[in-house]
């Protein structure tokens, strides 16, 4: 027998089911017009630049089919490096290239792939496979992000990011995605990434799921989770709210990575954020929804919203006592 | 948001009301029935007589009208006609094998020109016997001296081998059918040159059996372009038999409809030249009620009634099969809206339900995984070639249209003709299928695939169910005007927020107390959390 859920309970822990998702936050928050910033990278990349908002280096954008042969030449002098499609979506078509064997590229699994394999994974990124719609696209080729040695063993392979949903300037949920070896890699929690729940307020980790079971440590690793603490926190919040305010959306995910030197760097928006950080926090959105609203009513600066969102959306037990008691 | 969720629901509410207020008004006031009763078969024919005019002549075209034997009963008529005279001629003598005739006249036609008779019927009773019928004298042909020793020698062999009339006309009618006809069998139909039919005829003159040909159509939901076909009808000295040309089986087929009981011709030109007589057919099931009553009724309600009946036959084959679509877009909304089934392409299983319709379901199925198996084989193949996308999905188109020839010429070889209707799949929905599951299984793994597929085939496999059932048929086709309430269902589906079926599971978890699991303490336990 399969196990379910009732929709009386879910809806008491406050769970925001996709079809709420579509119509009361994406469809009435986020115009539209306001997409072309969160679903092209290029556009957010020189967006954020243009704001002073910290983002991955990046070394070239091909365009057109001829420029594929001459892509060689580029790439040649780089050891590692990022191809990514600027209209992907769901994290599809990126390839991660970490070193060099030979003429060979090392893929972030270990894997070696040939020059023709990149050549022909950036034609299918320019004829648009990965792409929303199937539309044409533009290659980019980015940095390979150096990230903090702090996170390192929670993630295998692959490049940790941390996803924060901000409704309306108000960070309201955080979680990080850790790459396991059946992730092949990637930060996709449909292929068995990890999620980490984490703490608006302190940048703690609150719960980890993998493939929407709860899990204690990391399968590869096997490093615990309950220790996980994002360094510098409060960067990567206003780092997240700047992001909305910049895009112009209501329902944000902002995808930010934590570079060695250079600290919290934005590494992509999303204007359709999946429902999957709720599993890795064991928490609803919609309450706190309810609640970013009423902030967002109350204050238009940016700092005020963040303080008050930490207050109010943190999961230690003191702070949660108290907002027990303001809100029955 | 909140204007346009109010909007939505008086728009969707407002459709509801009209679309089952209209069914309702014909179900009560016009007596259509809401719940199939017992069907009958109601055969629409149009006749389509096309000709060109010769110069100058008066024009003059008669047309027998079918004689309503071997049960079949007349529901409605309806001829085109504009510019001609035109009369409907009773037979001569009402001995119910003379014919009514359609008469078309005019003084002067200057370009082809095509009239039509359309006539609705079913089949009151299953009459497998036809009324007796006077028997003629039979003259022998006359032929020439080669032609009729051939024919002696013929009637000579067949007679030695048969023992009454109807074993004679078997034999002929198989020594026809054979691929190797005798010398003098072949020599006939050598001489003739009208085709096997003249000379049988000649033949059962020859031995003296009394016989005549049986000109009609075979009944084909459908078809477009029939022409007249012809069975022989013998006496054999007690009663008249009928026999089958095609396969020398003895009896009426079912599937006959007979025009015309006797020589002669079923349509008459004059005054013009290249006439042709075609037929299309299309079958409809329909309660007994409404066949009896549909005569009667049809001129006074003309502009209430959002019957698709009003509309020329080839048309309301069309519209049979598109009024089930929005159904099956129903049910796509459903599987995705309230249960939450990924499916690969949102209206793909529509196309594919659609080809399951043609092809049933299990044929369907089968010929479905082996088209998508074969080319998601070979179309990891071509992913090594390093293509360019385009190249590479026209390329699995052509594989896949190779596929399907290699498919039906195999099994029809093999005889297994179900196997034919692999051509209803559409061919550029299929290469698409295979080229996004192959995307897929490269990108996020076989499993994924294994999903969507599922999915996808699970929505086409319940919106086939839904298609085919009869009283969804009868409802659609009978009340269109229920698509209105169905639009209404559809867009009141467009405002859901509640969850998925399958939120409940992906969520199922979330109730548990403790966040991270009991483990052995690896790092220092810092918080205890709980759920709220």
């Amino acid at each position: 027998m399969i196990k379910l859920i009732s929709p009386f309970k879910l809806r008491k822990l406050g769970i925001l089911g996709m079809n709420r998702r579509n119509i009361g936050l994406i469809g009435s928050y986020n115009q539209r017009s306001n997409y072309s910033i969160a679903d092209n990278k290029l556009a957010t990349k020189s967006a954020a630049i243009s704001r002073g908002i910290p983002v991955p280096e990046l070394y070239g954008t091909v365009e057109h089919q001829f420029q594929v042969r001459s892509v060689g030449e580029q790439i040649r002098a780089l050891t590692s490096f990022v191809i990514k499609p600027a209209q992907g979506s769901g994290g599809k078509g990126i390839l991660v290239i970490t070193g060099r064997d030979g003429d060979r590229f090392v893929k972030s699994s270990g894997a070696l792939i040939s020059i023709r394999a990149v050549k022909r994974h950036i034609s299918n990124i320019l004829a648009g496979l990965h792409s929303l719609g199937g539309r044409n696209d533009v290659a980019m080729i980015e940095t390979l992000i150096d990230f903090d040695p702090g996170l390192k063993d929670y993630s295998f392979e692959g490049v940790p990011d941390i996803r924060i949903i901000v409704f309306r300037g108000v960070p309201v949920m955080a979680m990080m995605r850790c790459a396991t070896k059946a992730s092949d890699g990637k930060a996709n929690l449909h292929q068995g990434a990890v999620g980490v729940g984490i703490d608006i307020g302190s940048g703690q980790a609150v719960a980890a799921v993998q493939q929407s079971a709860l899990i204690a440590q990391h399968p590869d690793t096997g490093i615990g989770f309950d220790a996980l603490e994002v360094p510098s926190w409060s960067q990567v919040l206003n780092l997240a709210a700047g992001c909305a305010n910049m895009a112009r959306l209501g329902y944000l995910g902002a995808d930010i990575v934590l570079d060695r030197l250079r600290g919290p760097m934005l590494l992509e928006l999303n204007a359709r954020p999946g429902l999957a950080i709720q599993v890795a926090n064991q928490a609803g959105l919609r309450h706190r929804l309810a609640q970013a609203d009423k902030i967002a009513d109350s204050t238009d600066n940016q700092e005020q919203k963040i303080s008050l969102a930490r207050k109010q959306f943190t999961q230690s037990k003191q702070a949660r006592a108290q907002l027990a008691l303001d809100i029955y | 948001m909140v204007s346009s969720r109010v909007q939505v629901s008086l728009i969707a509410t407002g459709l509801l009301v009209l679309g089952l207020g209209l069914c309702l008004y014909k179900a009560v006031n016009l007596g259509f029935p809401l719940v199939p009763g017992e069907y009958r078969d109601v055969w629409t024919v149009e006749s389509k007589v096309s000709f060109k005019p010769s110069k100058g002549d008066v024009v003059e075209v008669e047309l027998k009208l079918p004689a309503m034997l071997a049960g079949w009963s007349n529901v409605d008529e309806y001829f085109a006609s504009s510019g001609f005279g035109f009369s409907v001629i009773a037979p001569s003598r009402d001995n119910g094998f003379d014919a009514r005739r359609a008469r078309w006249t005019r003084q002067t036609l200057e370009r082809p020109t095509t009239l039509y008779y359309k006539q609705q019927m079913y089949r009151a009773k299953q009459a497998k016997d036809l009324p007796d019928m006077p028997v003629l004298e039979v003259s022998p042909p006359l032929l020439e001296n080669d032609r009729q020793a051939a024919m002696a020698r013929l009637v000579d062999r067949l007679s030695q081998q048969s023992s009454d009339r109807e074993s004679f006309t078997s034999l002929l009618l198989q020594e026809f059918l054979r691929q190797s006809p005798d010398q003098d069998s072949l020599f006939l139909l050598g001489s003739y040159q009208e085709g096997s039919l003249v000379v049988m005829m000649d033949v059962l003159a020859y031995k003296g059996i009394p016989a005549h040909q049986l000109r009609g159509i075979v009944l084909e939901d459908g078809r477009r372009r029939q022409t007249l076909s012809a069975l022989i009808e013998i006496h054999n000295g007690e009663k008249w038999v009928v026999f089958d040309p095609q396969n020398a089986n003895i009896g009426l087929p079912d599937n006959f409809f007979i025009w015309q009981r006797g020589d002669g011709a079923v349509l008459n030109v004059v005054g013009g030249r290249d006439s042709s007589l075609e037929f299309a057919l299309v079958s409809n099931s329909l309660p007994v009620k409404t066949v009896v009553s549909m005569g009667q009724r049809s001129e006074q309600v003309d502009l209430l009634d959002f019957s698709v009946y009003a509309l020329p036959v080839e048309q309301q084959g069309i519209f049979k099969g598109l009024l089930l679509i929005p159904v099956a877009a129903l049910v796509v909304v459903l599987m995705r809206v309230l249960v939450g089934i990924r499916t690969s392409g949102t209206f793909m299983p529509v196309l594919i339900a659609l080809a399951f319709i043609q092809t049933t379901l299990l044929v369907g199925l089968i010929i479905f995984l082996g088209l998508v198996g074969v080319g998601l084989w070979i179309r990891s193949y071509l992913s090594r070639l390093n293509l360019l996308l385009v190249s590479r999905v026209a390329a699995v188109i052509i594989v896949v249209i190779l596929l399907m020839a290699v498919l039906a010429v195999i099994s029809y070889r093999m005889g297994l003709d179900q196997a034919l209707t692999v051509t209803f799949f559409p061919t550029v929905i299929i290469a698409w299928t295979i080229e996004r599951m192959s995307i897929l299984w490269e990108e996020e793994g076989g499993h994924e695939v294994l999903i969507q597929g599922s999915g996808s085939l699970l929505v086409a496999v319940l919106a086939y169910i839904a298609m085919s059932s009869q009283i969804v048929s009868h409802l659609t086709f009978n009340f269109p005007e229920l698509m209105l309430s169905l639009l209404g269902v559809i867009l009141l589906l467009g405002k859901y927020t509640g969850f998925r079926l399958s939120e409940l599971y992906r969520f199922r978890d979330l109730a548990s107390e403790q966040n991270f699991p009991q483990q052995k303490a690896r790092s220092q336990p810092k918080k205890s959390k709980k759920k709220l």
